[in-house]
């Protein structure tokens, strides 16, 4: 079976700084892949280059989505195409309806795709039942995108994204940091909702601690932008066991 | 005097000299106003009022008109459907008692059958109220009497290109207790200055609602000067939005002149071209305990250029000032422009003042995060942009008059190439 992401010797650098040096990932349809490392790694870089944002400079390599070159698509595309980042940091926006936003994305999507938008009505009840999936009040509908928002929250609400966007494929950037164990769970129910044959995920993360919730298939170990070894769930407890450092040397 | 300004002089004279046998009025009082121009000339940048706004491109105001104007019933259309008590119509400056729908329990007289100098202009200060001093041939005279709640009245101004300029005298007088919601509206084609004067009158306890929306032609020059006396625990309440003209100023100056006066000078300012906006205020704090609110929002592409000045003057005896101000920008582009100048002038010693300005790009976290959810970049920028002004807009309370100003800003919007 063809992978459905397909990362080849890829290399980036940020601000002229080389991050990644390297890459190769494959990841099949209904896969799900962790990747896990220390601060300054290249996790979120590789979270970035493969989602487009623009200040992250590609150097070397490719990156091909359903067979399609990643690399050349505008980061709508390639949202479009059914790439989904949950940011580590989600990004506030004032002024801005937390539903509002999300319908306006979900028709931006659905328009693409040459499929019917949803009206007013019809997408809060989408909302509403994915919020409630997610033991979100519904007041975080109402107030604006990620505003006054506690961590938790703001995860929480990564995943609702996620769950009314419904992406063929997820990046989980460090989605599990600033959760208590209750938020953690929920937020692992919700990923563990769209796994599926046609469902693939990237979860980054620090601690095997996540990934006790969402079970991957595979485990990678990024060091100073390198996979260094890769091996099934059992690579994630070895390493927090021993560290990254002993990972590195086997 | 530059030549542009010089041509630009002789033109509003020469329109004075044509029109001065049948304006209407104290002719002793217009002789002077043109005796000013005459010897000022139009002011430069040289003058600090005018250091940042160029009035240069009034030279080409002048000049032959065409044929045939543009049509007014094409140009009603543009007006908003609002269930207003009023709806006052001027078209090139004149009040047009056809168009309007007055009920007889509103007083609008006409400025050009009751030719009344207000009190409190200063046309020896500002040269532009000189020119509109010299040459009103109308105006709408809005009075509300005690206690009464006169509803919302939409004031409309329609350029329609046959006269190169035109200066209409408005006055609103609410007496105590009286209430009011104006809407000012100016829109048009072709090429002309509008240049009104408006003298706002609040008795104690009075409100008044005044909201501006400045959709002119880009073709247009627009030059509009407010003289607002509030009285104690009276409230001016003003907002002015500010999308059209190829030369825009809004200029106010409030007087806080009994206990517990409030007024807010909200604006926002969307330009784009080579479109120039310019926003200036003078508050004056007399009498103590009063209140002063502004927030001066601007958005501007292309080639734009914006203009905040704003001005707090906190007399001697006006303790307990409460004084704000805030002006914040938007650049959507390299080569946009703002000036802005607060001043604070304060005499008095137990007074809180303070002001604020911002100015900046839209934020590359915020675009990417829309555009990571399949929000395409134009889209993103509308979306960050109009959250931008949702806060400034969210101060305008009558929802029927907010909802024109949203609908104006979608269209602003759509006009804008991609």
């Amino acid at each position: 079976m063809s992978p459905m992401l397909e990362v080849r010797n890829l290399s980036a650098a940020v601000d002229g700084k080389p991050i990644l040096c390297g890459i190769d990932l494959n990841v099949g349809p209904g896969e799900v892949h962790a990747v896990m490392g220390p601060n300054g790694s290249g996790k979120s870089t590789l979270s970035y280059v493969l989602s487009g944002r623009e200040d992250y400079v590609v150097t070397g390599g490719e990156v091909l989505f359903d067979g399609r070159n990643l690399l050349e698509m505008e980061p709508e595309e390639r949202a479009i195409a059914g790439l989904f980042l949950a940011f580590q940091a989600p990004v506030e926006l004032p002024g801005v309806g937390n539903a509002n936003f999300m319908r306006t994305a979900l028709n931006a999507i659905r328009r693409a795709r040459q499929e019917c938008e949803l009206d007013a009505v019809q997408f809060l009840k989408l909302a509403r039942a994915a919020a409630k999936r997610l033991h979100m009040p519904e007041d975080m509908l109402k107030r604006n995108v990620n505003v006054g928002f506690s961590g938790g929250e703001k995860k929480r609400n990564e995943v609702l994204q996620m769950a009314i966007l419904r992406p063929r494929f997820a990046i989980l950037d460090e989605t599990d940091s600033g959760l208590d164990i209750d938020a953690l769970r929920i937020v692992a129910d919700g990923v563990n909702a769209l796994r599926g044959p046609e469902f693939s995920a990237l979860v980054i993360t620090h601690h095997q601690r996540l990934l006790d919730h969402i079970v991957p298939d595979y485990v990678h170990v990024l060091l100073t932008g390198r996979i260094v070894r890769s091996g099934g769930p059992e690579l994630a407890r070895e390493l927090e066991a021993r560290g990254y450092a002993a990972a590195e040397a086997a | 005097m530059s030549g542009a300004l010089a041509t630009a002089a002789g033109g509003l004279l020469a329109r004075y000299d044509r029109l001065r046998s049948v304006l209407p009025g104290d002719a002793e009082a217009r002789s002077r106003a043109a005796a000013t121009i005459r010897r000022r000339g139009l002011p430069s940048p040289r003058d600090e009022a005018w250091r940042y706004t160029n009035l240069k491109a009034l030279a080409e105001i002048g000049g032959p008109r065409r044929a045939t104007s543009a049509d007014v019933a094409e140009l009603l259309q543009g007006l908003p459907v609002l269930d207003a008590a009023a709806t006052v119509v001027l078209v090139d400056g004149r009040l047009r008692r056809d168009l309007s729908r007055v009920p007889d329990t509103l007083a609008v007289a006409s400025f050009a059958e009751h030719p009344l100098t207000a009190e409190g202009l200063r046309p020896e200060r500002e040269t532009l109220v000189a020119a509109n001093e010299m040459l009103a041939e109308d105006g709408a005279l809005i009075d509300v009497s005690a206690g009464r709640d006169a509803g919302l009245v939409l004031l409309a101004s329609i350029g329609t290109g046959a006269e190169d300029s035109f200066h209409p005298r408005h006055s609103v007088r609410l007496a105590e207790g009286a209430k009011l919601t104006l809407f000012e509206l100016s829109i048009g084609s072709g090429r002309y200055l509008h240049n009104p004067v408006f003298s706002v009158e609040l008795a104690k306890d009075a409100v008044l609602t005044h909201v501006r929306l400045q959709d002119e032609p880009s073709t247009a020059v627009y030059l509009s000067t407010t003289y607002v006396a509030v009285d104690a625990a009276a409230t001016y309440d003003s907002f002015t939005l500010n999308l059209g003209a190829r030369l825009g100023r809004t200029e106010v100056h409030a007087t806080l002149r009994g206990e517990r006066a409030v007024t807010h000078l909200n604006a926002a300012q969307l330009l784009s071209g080579t479109q120039h906006g310019d926003v200036t205020t003078v508050v004056s704090h007399i009498a103590p305990s009063c209140a002063s609110r502004q927030t001066v929002k601007n958005v501007l592409s292309a080639h734009a250029r914006a203009v905040f000045q704003g001005k707090i003057e906190v007399a001697r005896g006006a303790q307990k000032t409460d004084g704000y101000q805030m002006n914040q920008t938007l650049l959507l582009s390299p080569d946009a422009e703002v000036d802005s100048k607060p001043q604070l002038e304060i005499y008095a010693d137990d007074v809180k003042c303070s002001h604020g300005v911002t100015i900046g790009a839209l934020d590359a976290d915020q675009m990417f995060y829309l555009r990571s959810r399949g929000i395409g970049a134009d889209e993103a920028r509308s979306i960050l942009v109009r959250a931008f002004l949702a806060a400034a807009l969210d101060a305008v309370g009558d929802e029927q008059v907010r909802g024109v100003l949203e609908a104006a800003i979608e269209g602003w919007w759509a006009r804008q190439p991609a």
